[in-house]
């Protein structure tokens, strides 16, 4: 999904994966070279730029502050996870709202559900991956059972939505 | 229960008008949880957790406990010990005195595995290590030594990736649910409060570690902690910083040799 993303893209992306602290994955150097927008990790008190995607480290959780900066917490997991992707879409919805869009995909546990909540609650959009095509079902589903997801999309729809991006982005001026 | 921005800096006007404790300099975002979770560890919305601040004696220290991110472990980060070991205690060799101050120690852990490095490589017998944070709770768990004996199973694995060749458990003895480090490691070191942002400089260091702390404070409090930490240390003194953080502003890096990237670990040269 990334990979399709146009490289004049008007907004910052966050992204939330499980993965373990204790073993050095480089995916933000592998998909850098693939995609038409900036991938990096996310560094501590950075501003958010537009066609940027931002990974959270692992081992920390990845916060929003009012002033737009990201900032990282090593508190205690949540879900047993850290970064945990509740955490991360409750603070994104705390300073953007209804201008939070989400998607949540394939996983093994709750984490996503709760925070899609606090995206739905705030009037933001939240998208879940069809748990028919996710490789693992019970992340999108649980958000799906929680009654907070507003489209339901398969694999060939979520890249045809990132595609159009763009279009989709309500200019606030 | 959540509050909004506009209560948080409410709470943090409070708390400097009643304790005259500054937060000011605190990451909003991780202040917000934290807050939240404290009125959900009590049961309390937003007015009655500022009545509870104004009017309850000693509910301020139970508010600071759970302001503060506590987590920490023992061999916390393997691979930072190694380098420790490695590429700083070489150097620590050569000093008379070794004088550490682990900075926002927690409950201790960071120190004691300190204590067990440093003693590994014939070294605790001429170091002394402060650990100090703002809460006096959690220095009085880190002066016990004690720690709960079914943590020290991950604990172990982490020591047991340090490479140290030996098990955790020489240097501590375990009773019921508890293990109590070893005497002879506990009397080298000393904890106390100290608040990095209203303390000063208290001691020259040869090597202060002070990770996961800083990101909990916007940009303007980093430098001025930063400074602080630059003041404590001795000449080619070390700085531990935690992985993600950094030394912020140039005029700190030209007077720091970097001694390992990944591990954040500076040398001062000026």
């Amino acid at each position: 999904m990334l990979q399709v993303l146009p490289e004049n893209l008007s907004i910052g992306v966050l992204v939330i994966i499980h993965r373990n602290a204790k073993y050095e994955t480089n995916i933000e150097t592998s998909l850098s070279d693939k995609c038409r927008i900036v991938v990096k990790m996310a560094e501590e008190k950075e501003y958010v730029k537009p066609a940027t995607a931002y990974f959270a480290p692992a081992g920390y959780h990845l916060l929003m502050e009012p002033d737009h900066s990201m900032s990282l917490d090593v508190s205690e997991p949540v879900n047993f996870c850290r970064p945990s992707i509740d955490v991360t879409m409750q603070s994104v919805s705390d300073v953007y709202g209804a201008s939070t869009a989400a998607i949540l995909l394939s996983g093994a546990n709750q984490d996503g559900a709760k925070g899609m909540q606090s995206i739905h609650q705030a009037g933001g959009l939240c998208i879940a991956q069809h748990p028919e095509q996710a490789e693992i079902a019970t992340m999108p589903a649980s958000a799906i059972a929680l009654g907070v997801v507003d489209v339901i999309l398969k694999n060939d729809e979520l890249l045809t939505f990132s595609r159009q991006l763009n279009n989709y982005i309500l200019r606030r001026d | 229960m959540g509050i909004s921005f506009g209560n948080l800096e409410e709470l943090i006007e409070l708390v400097n008008n009643i304790y005259s404790f500054d937060l000011n300099g605190y990451s909003r975002a991780s202040l917000k949880r934290r807050v939240s979770r404290i009125m959900d560890l009590y049961s309390l919305d937003f007015s009655s957790l500022k009545d509870n601040l104004t009017n309850t004696p000693g509910f301020f220290n139970k508010f600071l406990i759970e302001i503060t991110v506590n987590v920490t472990e023992m061999f916390r980060d393997p691979s930072f010990y190694i380098a420790l070991r490695d590429e700083v205690f070489p150097y620590l060799a050569t000093f008379p005195h070794i004088k550490i101050w682990s900075a926002g120690c927690a409950t201790g852990e960071e120190v004691y595995s300190l204590a067990i490095l440093l003693e590994k490589q014939n070294l605790y017998q001429r170091a002394f290590i402060y650990g100090t944070d703002i809460n006096s709770d959690v220095i009085e768990h880190a002066k016990r030594g004690i720690i709960d004996l079914k943590k020290m199973k991950a604990y172990s694995d982490n020591y047991f990736q340090t490479g140290s060749g030996d098990s955790l458990s020489e240097y501590y003895t375990a009773r019921y649910d508890a293990a109590i480090i070893h005497h002879h490691l506990r009397k080298n070191s000393l904890f106390s409060i100290h608040n990095l942002v209203s303390g000063g400089v208290f001691n020259e260091f040869q090597l202060i570690t002070c990770r996961n702390v800083l990101i909990y404070f916007n940009v303007t409090l980093q430098h001025r902690v930063l400074d602080l930490l630059y003041a404590s240390l001795a000449l080619f003194g070390f700085l531990c910083l935690g992985s993600k953080e950094t030394l912020r502003s140039d005029h700190l890096t030209d007077k720091f040799r970097l001694v390992n990237k990944t591990q954040n670990i500076y040398q001062k040269i000026a």
